[in-house]
């Protein structure tokens, strides 16, 4: 193919996705001259450019669109069947043309259907002359020559065109004097302020008032708007006429674009990358040599310039996103006729930069969840009209840079996700048992608009609803290492979140060690790292075998490195360095052997033979020449997430739900007595999680106990039927506080999880506080306190000898966090009364009770709790009594406002320990003072 | 994984007829790669493993910036892994735009051959031998299989059809 054949092909697609996007605009601003003789001008260059290049077919289409948009500029009213028309005959001219790039001629076939059908709308029917400006029409055909100004109007000026017209329209002398002398003058960039263009100029020079006054106009009075705007700008013509007349200083001031190949730049940024390996390998040896041969400045430099280049190459691969855009309001405008919706776009941000590549891996999701916006979640008018909303829907992008990445909004205004359908549909999909499906939360949900082939879709339109797409959405982004979230709101619409990375081809990556082999791990996906070793703070806990960190009181799913690598048979690792990783909504810890340093590594594609693998998204070369895997984040992610094993508590889900904290949620340790049923107790509550060899159990008076970190600690068995092991491993649940301990025998342990704790209370039984539905199987939930008069005469009595029986009044709504807090403090030595309410607490406190202390839980319903302290606050008798109030997190709003209501100490709800010594400290105080 | 002692071949004015090869030894069989397919042939120094790959693949390697697969010719013909230590020689190819290097026990000098000598594969030949090889070139007291490169990095197609 000739290069003026390409040249024109590059530019005519350019030109034709500029007008469709104008012609979207033109179609909502039917008056905006500007915009149509922006189209108008694109189409007639298209045209010329053809018939200078003999594409017949082309030509025939784009003069038949050219001759419809004329009529539209002699006033004809803009019809949306006429918009569609034009759109359709730009998409008549896209097929050409990419038959003329794969074949090199114009493809055989007819287009007079098209050409016919803008040929009636065009002489369909001769508009009302435009009542200021009769005969018009018979000047402009003659004399109007396109002026076009290569910059956005600023407010107050107005375009040529209009200029123009106005200037046509005008009562004036003949035309024939104007239409002789106006020429197509383009100035080549953009104007600076206070600059005029060379066709205001000219205008300027032939409409002031010269020596002849036949040719004098006057200010034109058919258009409001150039009358508006026009004065304002004359004047200022003038006064900078004499210097700028010349306009010799706008060619020097160019803006010089050359179009380069795209190939070239890809050449160009493997070349660099490979500059910085090489430079990185440049640097590894000088960092291993002390002596300096005088080559580290000049290295140092070469290091320099080497990330300028970078950061230049990288640069030229950055496009605005709304390169992506650019189709989309075509698309919504389309879809707003055949679904008869009146659809808004509004895009923000479309000048954000990203890399070429992944600018072109997202083209395809944007435009797909545009397109699902506008078909599932924009409603009808009618829909929308019930719903209080304005008809009109409004669908937004929004991008913007967020750190060493881009995040690209997609909300709507619409009905927002039926949580009822999707449950309801994965329920019939299998996806989820009912069961499971019934503690998700709407969050959990809503991912699952990711399954494949999921759509909840009454009816499959020609938009959506055949439940491809939204899985191919997110696998595509996630391909780049993006994410995507969603959210929505019943009534209110929906927002899909993606983040995306700047960049593909260069990363920061932390260069991690497991079992002698080097790993990279993309710093993105890093959120912190910590050391573990039995012995320091951290330490790695089993649960069945599944590792387990502790962390800031929540719990981090372990992945060790070794192990998912297969590089070790060791099951038993528990020193390293733990990199606790984020993808979108999970959180887990990667165990490693070593941590070295950051380095920004050069991604190399995986071999095609190795690209099975899930967890490595490429390779790279570090600055010692090693070559080094590149952990992907997402491929670990999803390993934790199937788990790899056969336990179906460890489904993903539940994995996920133990890794978001939610505030309602309790965690709690699940396992085995004697029977088949499950036991459960409050994670909080447990010290320890311990395997002793049961050969070291002692029999004390008939008691088991165990020596235990120095001292003697009783066993006793979870439940009637459970034996204590004479041999093996014995698993113990450790109870403790400060000196004492207690072990409670167990058949096995099976899992933490973390749940709502919804307890139907036994009053039968004393060793359980009662049942509750954890991940869909019924579990006792144990009483330990039941447990401690049973092994622990020690622990009531030394504790009964350090307290003298101080009273307390324990306020708290939940019967559950009562029935567990009550055993607690009466083992240590508090005599307990119970309210479950402000008003049961003031009635308690009327009867006479006169506790030393209260503790009051301050979310109790209502946010009466506060209005309850203050009240007591108010009252004399009650101005100083300690009040330790219970929260389930304590933030540091909550405890300022705990501070304005005289509230003595803020703890945890769930920390026991944390309560006790509370109350201690206070008791000591009380004692001192008394 | 950097490349000592590479060998680059000055195809000499070769006659017309006689095909090229490179003589390569594994487990004392004698095999030869047509030249033209042969890139380079490098000392193996440093190479990564790669964790859960396939068997076939001893891991990746760095040849002058470039990270290129490394396939074990052993495991490809079905043979037991060679665990001593000692120099690795590997040969390097190119298949679908990627660089392999296929590892060897030893490489040998560069064969002219008359391709109309070459024989079909002894019928009883192990099958997996047979899928790999062209045919076989007798020589004086050995006899030298003729790899076919593709078919020897064609393995992964290979697996998902069985």
């Amino acid at each position: 193919m000739d290069d003026l054949l390409l040249e024109f092909l590059t530019e005519t697609n350019e030109h034709l996705e500029t007008v469709d996007v104008e012609m979207v605009r033109f179609e909502q601003d039917p008056n905006n001259q500007a915009i149509l003789s922006n189209i108008f001008r694109l189409v007639h260059t298209i045209k010329g450019t053809c018939g200078f290049l003999g594409l017949p077919r082309l030509e025939a289409l784009a003069h038949a669109a050219e001759t419809l948009m004329g009529r539209f500029r002699d006033g004809m009213p803009v019809t949306t069947p006429a918009v569609s028309l034009i759109l359709t005959t730009l998409d008549r001219i896209k097929e050409i043309l990419g038959e003329l790039e794969r074949h090199g001629v114009e493809p055989q076939g007819t287009d007079d259907d098209l050409i016919a059908a803008l040929d009636r709308m065009s002489s369909a029917e001769s508009p009302e002359p435009v009542p200021a400006a009769p005969g018009v029409k018979s000047q402009s055909v003659g004399t109007l020559v396109h002026q076009v100004l290569e910059r956005e109007l600023k407010p107050g000026e107005v375009s040529l065109d209009e200029l123009e017209r106005a200037f046509q329209q005008a009562p004036g002398p003949e035309p024939e004097n104007t239409s002789g002398t106006l020429v197509y003058q383009v100035l080549e960039r953009a104007l600076k302020p206070g600059e005029v263009s060379l066709d205001e100029l000219e205008r300027a020079f032939r409409e002031a008032p010269g020596p002849d006054p036949v040719i004098s106009v006057k200010q034109p009075q058919a258009s409001p708007v150039a009358l508006a705007a026009a004065p304002r700008n004359v004047p200022k013509k003038e006064a900078e006429s004499s210097d700028q007349a010349e306009g010799s200083e706008s060619a020097a001031g160019k803006v010089q674009t050359i179009r380069v190949n795209v190939d070239t730049l890809e050449h160009l940024m493997t070349m660099v990358s490979e500059l910085v390996l090489t430079r990185n390998q440049l640097l590894e040896i000088a960092r291993r040599n002390s002596e300096d041969h005088g080559y580290k400045v000049p290295l140092q430099r070469l290091s320099q310039v080497t990330a300028e280049l970078q950061d230049g190459v990288m640069k030229t691969r950055m496009q605005p996103i709304g390169s992506a855009w650019q189709k989309l309001p075509r698309v919504v405008r389309d879809l707003s006729n055949e679904l008869s919706k009146q659809i808004e776009l509004i895009m923000q941000g479309a000048d954000t930069e990203l890399d070429r590549q992944v600018l072109e891996v997202i083209k395809d999701p944007l435009t797909h969840m545009v397109r699902n916006s506008a078909d599932h979640g924009i409603e009808s008018p009618a829909e929308r009209r019930a719903a209080g909303k304005p008809e009109k829907g409004v669908i937004r992008l929004n991008a913007y840079h967020e750190g060493g990445s881009i995040t690209i909004e997609i909300s709507d205004d619409g009905k927002g996700l039926n949580y009822a359908a999707i449950r309801k549909k994965a329920a019939e999909r299998g996806i989820v048992s009912e069961a499971e499906l019934e503690r998700m939360s709407d969050a959990q949900v809503g991912k699952f608009i990711f399954h494949p082939g999921f759509s909840t879709a009454a009816a499959v339109t020609s938009v959506s609803g055949r439940g491809v797409g939204m899985d191919v959405v997110k696998t595509n982004i996630e391909l780049i290492g993006g994410t995507v979230d969603i959210r929505s709101e019943q009534g209110r619409g929906t927002t899909f979140t993606i983040k995306i990375p700047l960049t593909l081809a260069i990363v920061a990556a932390l260069i991690v060690s497991s079992k002698d082999q080097r790993f990279a791990i993309p710093q993105v996906a890093v959120s912190e790292l910590v050391r573990v070793s039995p012995s320091s703070e951290h330490s790695i806990e089993r649960i069945n075998g599944t590792p387990i960190l502790r962390l800031r009181e929540r719990l981090l799913p372990i992945v060790p490195l070794s192990k998912v690598m297969r590089l070790s048979d060791e099951e038993e690792v528990n020193t390293g360095f733990v990199v606790v990783t984020q993808v979108a909504q999970q959180r887990f810890g990667i165990l490693v052997d070593g941590v070295f340093h950051t380095e920004e590594i050069v991604v190399k594609p995986m071999s095609s033979k190795l690209r099975h693998i899930q967890l490595f998204s490429g390779n790279t070369i570090l600055g010692d020449g090693a070559v080094v895997l590149i952990v992907d984040p997402n491929g670990l992610a999803r390993m934790v997430g199937s788990g790899g094993q056969s336990d179906e508590l460890q489904s993903d889900t539940s994995l996920e739900k133990a890794i978001v904290t939610a505030d309602e949620l309790t965690s709690l340790l699940v396992f085995r007595g004697g029977g088949d049923s499950l036991k459960a107790v409050p994670l909080s509550l447990v010290t320890r999680l311990e395997e002793i060899d049961a050969s070291t159990i002692e029999w004390a008076s008939g008691r088991p106990v165990v020596q235990y970190r120095g001292r003697l600690m009783p066993i006793v068995s979870c439940d009637g039927d459970l034996e204590i092991k004479a041999h093996g491993m014995q698993s113990l649940l450790v109870f403790s506080d400060g000196q004492v301990s207690m072990g409670l025998a167990v058949a096995e342990i099976v899992d933490i999880v973390e749940d709502k704790l919804d307890v139907e209370l036994l009053a039968e039984r004393s060793d359980l506080v009662g049942s509750a539905v954890v991940r869909g199987r019924t579990t006792e939930i144990v009483n330990v306190a039941h447990y401690l008069p049973l092994v622990l005469e020690t622990w009531s009595r030394s504790s009964q000898e350090r307290k003298q029986g101080n009273t307390l009044l324990l306020v708290d709504g939940s019967n559950f966090f009562r029935d567990m807090l009550v055993p607690v403090l009466k083992a240590s030595g508090y005599r307990v009364q119970t309210a479950a309410n402000a008003q049961d607490a003031a009635r308690i406190l009327s009867q006479g009770v006169q506790p030393d202390f209260i503790v009051a839980d301050l979310e109790l319903p209502g946010h009466s709790s506060f209005a309850f302290i203050a009240t007591l606050r108010a009252d004399s008798q009650y101005r100083s009594i300690p009040i330790i109030g219970m929260t389930l997190k304590p933030d540091p709003q909550m405890i300022a406002l705990a501070r304005r209501f005289k509230i003595t100490d803020v703890v945890s709800k769930v920390d026991r320990r944390g309560l006790l010594s509370a109350l201690a400290e206070l008791g000591g105080s009380l004692e001192e003072a008394a | 994984m950097k490349a000592i002692n590479t060998v680059s071949f000055n195809t000499r004015t070769a006659f017309q007829r006689e095909t090229e090869f490179i003589s390569v030894t594994v487990a004392g069989q004698l095999l030869g790669l047509p030249i033209g397919r042969v890139h380079d042939v490098f000392v193996v120094s440093e190479m990564t493993k790669v964790p859960l790959a396939q068997a076939e693949i001893a891991g990746l390697l760095n040849l002058r910036g470039r990270v290129v697969t490394a396939v074990s010719l052993r495991s490809r013909l079905g043979l037991q892994e060679d665990h001593r230590t000692g120099r690795r020689m590997a040969v390097g190819l190119e298949c679908q735009g990627e660089a392999y290097g296929l590892l060897v026990d030893e490489v040998g000098d560069v064969l002219k051959l008359n391709p109309a000598e070459m024989q079909p594969n002894p019928v009883h030949m192990d099958r997996r031998w047979v899928s790999l090889s062209q045919g076989v070139h007798q020589l004086q007291g050995v006899l030298m299989i003729v790899l076919d490169v593709d078919a020897v990095l064609a393995f992964e197609a290979e697996r998902e059809a069985a």
